[in-house]
């Protein structure tokens, strides 16, 4: 029995994905990485060994940067190995020595060694980050290999904290694992690891020796070796998989899943974001963080909203598809994308919120819940507990934060001032309204915090000087509690909503703003049909809607050259050379990254798909606004809006020029075709005739004559020929100067037929004018030639006994002129095409052309502002109707046209 | 004229072409043709065979390597009646108008025929030597009787304007030459009236009419296209 329903060929998506991965791996170098779980498991030792095993081998090796911690072992391993200097930098006077980037990729060896995957460079670097080195060694092509401990990937970051309870802070992205062709899983025991602990082999930086203390215990070491030998083993389960799909070998494949995260800017987001990513590589399936913006998103704090970014990036490098959304709910919005990228499992955390407050509104989980139907929720529980510390977070100075509060208590004396002078004339019930007065105003100028302050201070004051007994906060009338009660809630929730609702009326404005910008930009651009109109509307649109001052660089060959920038900005070689690193890399570089941030301004590559174009220099006018996502994501589609525009551009160009180009080379070959055949033919025959006249003996009278015929024919032929060239040449420069002068037409028509008289013989010629047609002015040369050709065409196409026609009348402003044959015609689809440089209709026996003359009639025509069309003339042959205006187009009277 | 009679001095003339193979040919028909040929290769040397030779006639190219055609012409006329046939090439009728303005006599465009070429060497030849024009003017069916102001076509009488008799009449006495729309404007109207080409056109248009017998394929009032016009003057 066969197996005829099982599909046993590999799906499509798996060979494309294998052929992005061969494809981008033929460019770009190797990366091979040693996989340890602790200092001491021998990745360094590994590494040189199998360096010098390629070495060996007839490869480029150089060691960019190793660590021998002054190890015996691994100094002898290091020797025969080509190693490049290490960059000194000095750093609050401390001298740091870091992998040197530019002598590496100048170097340009087949492998470059590079110890410390997860290490920080020190600040001045060119990249926050080694890994970030090695992918541009990557890039550069340079084959790498590198060592990195497992608890150092993003991912496993805090499952790491949580063993051990110790925090690394130097992380690697987890794709870079994914990145990698080759994972060496170096690997002892633990009982062995530590034994070489004890005999003082493994070297541990002195600041260091009580977190390493901690961290070297058997039980952490167990679990390290574990998390490490999973990941290995991991991923060779996923090349497994790679191979049985490209190979479709049938196994156990795992349901398509797809997961999605939200980022919501809590201090849990990077908690949920590591908690997905690894529930993600335990289901082997792709995810999505998406961050919902809603109008409620506009009240968050500036630090939430830095978080959001932060998030989104972190995701990023996590290997995830990063989405920002705007709509008005997020669980609707969530589940709307969920459905849309087909979304199988959606993470979310728990809400921390107090219960009563659920009371109020149903916690977002709940509502996704509801919202997300068939799809599943997980929710991950998060404690405060958990919140890692933030390390290297740069708060946001925020402008003298006591402002406000110091602007509500001025407020409240104020009013209490107030009610002081007319208290006289008001009970004090009626006083209270002053104060909350004043609520309102603190909520719509101070914000809210100044607001409730100004409620609770309000009360205390109006107790205080007002209530009975006075200059005391005891009260004898009870019912002023109520008033007290009554004026608090009503502050309150004037405050709050007044608030709230001017921040969500700035959030909106902001929003607006944007989309507007964005719009302004892409309607500037779409109008833009060069260079510089592309790079003007950037100009203006970004310091418009960004109050940034920017630089556009553009390729020019393998050179960076600037466009156009801002008046404002001086631009030095460092920044310079920013600039040209993006260009180079494709990626975003300068202030604001994690690439030579030291930079004064952000560059951001402007690419498309295929390629880079240039770069886009920003200097925002607020320093924060380099870490405000809203810009950035601005910026980005500023960025990109820009590239299409200019990729657009060179697109149109470059058409332009291959149609211009194509047009040419075909003339030129039909003009080579034309010349060659043309000259030829009848240089043949009268050089055939002449010197057969000369050297033939015994030729007869009636020979002699006809040969004598033949060669004077053949002659004028030939000089018809050379006259349309010129005429053509004159055309196709341009060159044709119209003399107009007033031209009887049937003078013209006369001039014509006396050119054509010898070869009219006794062929009919009817001329229809009307007695009264007017003087025309027109070129009188260029018309007779035009006549000529088309009479000459006529009387070669139709039968000697067949009449030709010439009739001429005025219509309106315009002259008529036909001209009519009897002969077989063109058939209708060639009618437009006879024209046209070197067409020729399919003729019989001896009527040949060049091709030229109709062209050139076509041409002097359109020349004197005129139309010229081919039609059949009723029962058979062609009829050429051409249309002059009676008195010359202004423009052309004294211009050349062609 | 038709062939020179011997005893006779034959009618010397003088080629200035830079074309040597044009130089060749014409020496050879024109010799062939009972005339005496003199050859001169730029516009100088020309020049000075016109005074040394004193030829009957000139044939003179326009495109000369060393002078203007037209430079020339208005050198030779500065002391030469001699009648001047200048030869070019399609392209140039600027240059032809202005050369017969400067004094030349007659154009053949290049390439030409030789009995053309010849018809209009004697044409030249023959209105030098006689002076005096016959009273009654006989071309075609067309009888101009100049004492009288008589114009006969077909021996039917015509009646012309006195425009158009006195177009005709400067035709006639310079029948066969080629007179340019300048030379017959200010001839005509003076001198004021040459920026006014459209009153000749109408003028030569309603003489067509009158004398042609198909006024759209003339046979008397030639058009020397972008030149001006001529009047066949054999029969």
């Amino acid at each position: 029995m066969t197996n005829g329903d099982d599909d046993i060929r590999p799906s499509p998506e798996a060979m494309l994905k294998l052929a992005q991965a061969e494809e981008a791996q033929a460019d770009r170098g190797r990366l091979k990485i040693f996989l340890g779980y602790a200092a001491g498991v021998g990745k360094t030792f590994s590494m040189l060994s199998a360096a010098r095993q390629r070495k060996r081998e007839g490869r480029d090796v150089v060691a960019a940067y190793v660590e021998s911690h002054g190890r015996d072992e691994t100094d002898a391993l290091l020797e025969g190995l080509t190693a490049i200097p290490k960059l000194r930098l000095e750093y609050q006077g401390v001298p740091l020595f870091e992998l040197d980037l530019d002598a590496v990729l100048q170097k340009h060896p087949q492998i470059a060694l590079v110890d410390e995957l997860a290490h920080t460079n020190a600040p001045g670097s060119r990249h926050e980050k080694r890994w970030q080195d090695v992918q541009e060694l990557l890039t550069a092509g340079i084959d790498v290999y590198t060592t990195v401990n497992v608890q150092h990937f993003e991912s496993l970051n805090d499952v790491v904290e949580k063993i051990t309870g110790v925090v690394v802070r130097e992380t690697v992205p987890d794709n870079l694992l994914d990145l990698a062709a080759e994972i060496q899983l170096v690997d002892i025991p633990p009982d062995e690891l530590l034994e070489r602990l004890g005999q003082g082999k493994i070297y541990i930086p002195e600041q260091a020796t009580r977190a390493m203390e901690k961290f070297f215990q058997p039980g952490n070491l167990i679990a390290l070796r574990e998390l490490s030998l999973r990941r290995a083993a991991s991923r060779v389960d996923d090349q497994m998989r790679s191979y049985m799909e490209t190979r479709a070998i049938s196994g156990p494949r795992s349901v398509a899943e797809r997961l999605l995260v939200c980022i919501s800017g809590s201090p849990f987001g990077e908690k949920l974001m590591r908690t997905t990513r690894r529930l993600a590589d335990e289901m082997k399936a792709p995810w999505h963080a998406v961050y919902i913006e809603t109008p409620d998103t506009g009240r968050f704090s500036r630090e939430n909203r830095e978080r959001i970014w932060r998030d989104l990036r972190l995701a990023e490098s996590m290997g995830a598809t990063v989405a920002s959304v705007t709509a008005t709910t997020v669980a609707e919005a969530v589940a709307d994308y969920a459905g849309r990228h087909n979304i199988t499992k959606i993470v979310v955390g728990k809400p921390t919120r107090p219960r009563w407050r659920e009371l109020l509104r149903p916690p977002i989980v709940d509502q996704i819940i509801r919202a997300s139907g068939e799809i599943d929720v997980y929710v991950v529980s998060m404690s405060l507990g958990e919140r890692r510390t933030a390390t290297r977070q740069r708060r946001p100075i925020r402008a003298i934060p006591w402002a406000g509060h110091a602007m509500a208590v001025a407020l409240v004396a104020g009013t209490t001032l107030l009610c002081g002078l007319v208290q006289p004339f008001f009970s004090p019930t009626n006083t209270v309204m002053f104060y909350l007065l004043a609520v309102v105003l603190a909520a719509v100028r101070l914000g809210l915090q100044p607001a409730v302050l100004t409620a609770f201070l309000g009360v205390l004051a109006f107790d205080f000087f007002f209530v009975a007994p006075r200059f005391s906060l005891a009260v004898s009338d009870v019912e002023y509690l109520m008033t007290f009660a009554g004026f608090l809630t009503v502050g309150l929730v004037i405050s709050s909503t007044v608030a709230r609702s001017r921040e969500r009326a700035e959030s909106l404005r902001l929003r607006e703003v944007q989309t507007a910008s964005l719009y302004y930009l892409s309607r500037d651009l779409a109008k833009a049909a060069d260079l510089v109109a592309v790079t003007g509307a950037v100009l203006r649109n970004i310091r418009e809607s960004l109050k940034a001052e920017i630089v556009v660089f553009l390729a020019d060959g393998e050179q960076l050259k600037i466009i156009s920038a801002s008046e404002k900005l001086d631009l030095d070689l460092k920044e310079r050379a920013v600039a040209d690193w993006t260009f180079r890399n494709h990626q975003e570089a300068g202030r604001g990254t994690t690439t030579l941030g030291s930079a004064a301004l952000l560059y951001l590559p402007l690419k498309t798909s295929a390629n880079i174009l240039g770069v886009l220099g920003v200097k925002m006018a607020d320093p924060t606004d380099y870490n405000s996502q809203q810009h950035r994501l601005l910026l980005d589609a500023f960025a990109s809006q820009t590239a299409m525009a200019l990729e657009r551009v060179r697109f149109s160009q470059q058409a332009e020029q291959a149609q211009i180009l194509q047009a040419r080379e075909t003339l030129e070959r039909a003009l080579l075709n034309s010349i060659s055949h043309d000259l030829r033919t009848p240089l043949a025959s009268i050089t055939g005739a002449l010197s057969s006249l000369r050297d033939q003996e015994g030729l007869n009278e009636t020979a002699r004559t006809e040969l004598l015929a033949t060669a004077c024919e053949e002659a004028a032929r030939l000089n018809r020929f050379v006259g349309n060239l010129l005429d053509m040449t004159r055309l196709e420069a341009g060159a044709v100067r119209l003399k107009y002068t007033p031209c009887d037409v049937e003078e013209l028509i006369g001039c014509a037929l006396s050119v054509l008289d010898p070869r009219l013989g006794k062929r009919e010629i009817a001329v229809h004018l009307p007695p009264d047609l007017p003087l025309v002015m027109l070129d009188m040369g260029c018309m007779i030639q035009v006549l000529v050709n088309l009479l000459d065409n006529s009387l070669k196409y139709s039968p000697q006994d067949q009449p030709l026609g010439i009739n001429a009348r005025t219509d309106r402003a315009w002259l008529v002129m036909e001209i009519i044959d009897h002969g077989p015609g063109v058939a209708e689809a060639d009618l437009d095409r006879i024209f046209d440089k070197f067409h020729r209709v399919p003729a019989t026996e001896g009527a040949r052309g060049t091709g030229l003359g109709l062209s050139i009639c076509k041409g002097f025509v359109q020349a004197h502002g005129g139309t010229i069309n081919a039609a059949i003339t009723p029962g058979g042959g062609l009829t050429v109707t051409i249309r002059l205006p009676l008195a010359p187009p202004p423009q052309t009277e004294d211009s050349a046209h062609g | 004229m038709d062939e020179l009679k011997p005893g006779e001095n034959p009618p010397r003339i003088l080629v200035v072409d830079d074309e040597a193979a044009i130089r060749r040919l014409l020496a050879t028909v024109l010799e062939s043709s009972g005339f005496v040929v003199h050859l001169a290769e730029n516009g100088s040397l020309g020049l000075a065979a016109a005074a040394a030779v004193r030829p009957d006639l000139i044939l003179l190219d326009l495109g000369l390597p060393d002078l203007d055609g037209v430079e020339v012409i208005r050198r030779l006329r500065e002391w030469s009646p001699a009648p001047i046939i200048v030869l070019s090439v399609r392209e140039r009728e600027d240059d032809k108008v202005a050369a017969l303005d400067a004094g030349a006599d007659d154009y053949l465009t290049k390439p030409f025929g030789v009995p053309e070429l010849l018809a209009r060497i004697r044409g030249s030849l023959r209105r030098v030597v006689g002076q005096a024009p016959e009273p009654i003017f006989r071309s075609g069916g067309l009888e101009v009787d100049l004492a009288r102001r008589l114009v006969r076509v077909v021996d039917q009488e015509v009646q012309l304007t006195p425009t158009e008799y006195e177009i005709l009449r400067i035709l006639v006495t310079h029948a066969g030459k080629v007179l340019t729309h300048r030379q017959l404007l200010s001839r005509i109207w003076g001198s004021s009236h040459l920026e006014q080409p459209h009153v000749l056109r109408v003028n030569i248009s309603n003489l067509r009419h009158k004398i042609e017998r198909d006024p759209s394929r003339p046979s008397l009032l030639l058009t020397e296209s972008g030149v001006g016009y001529r009047l066949r003057a054999e029969s």
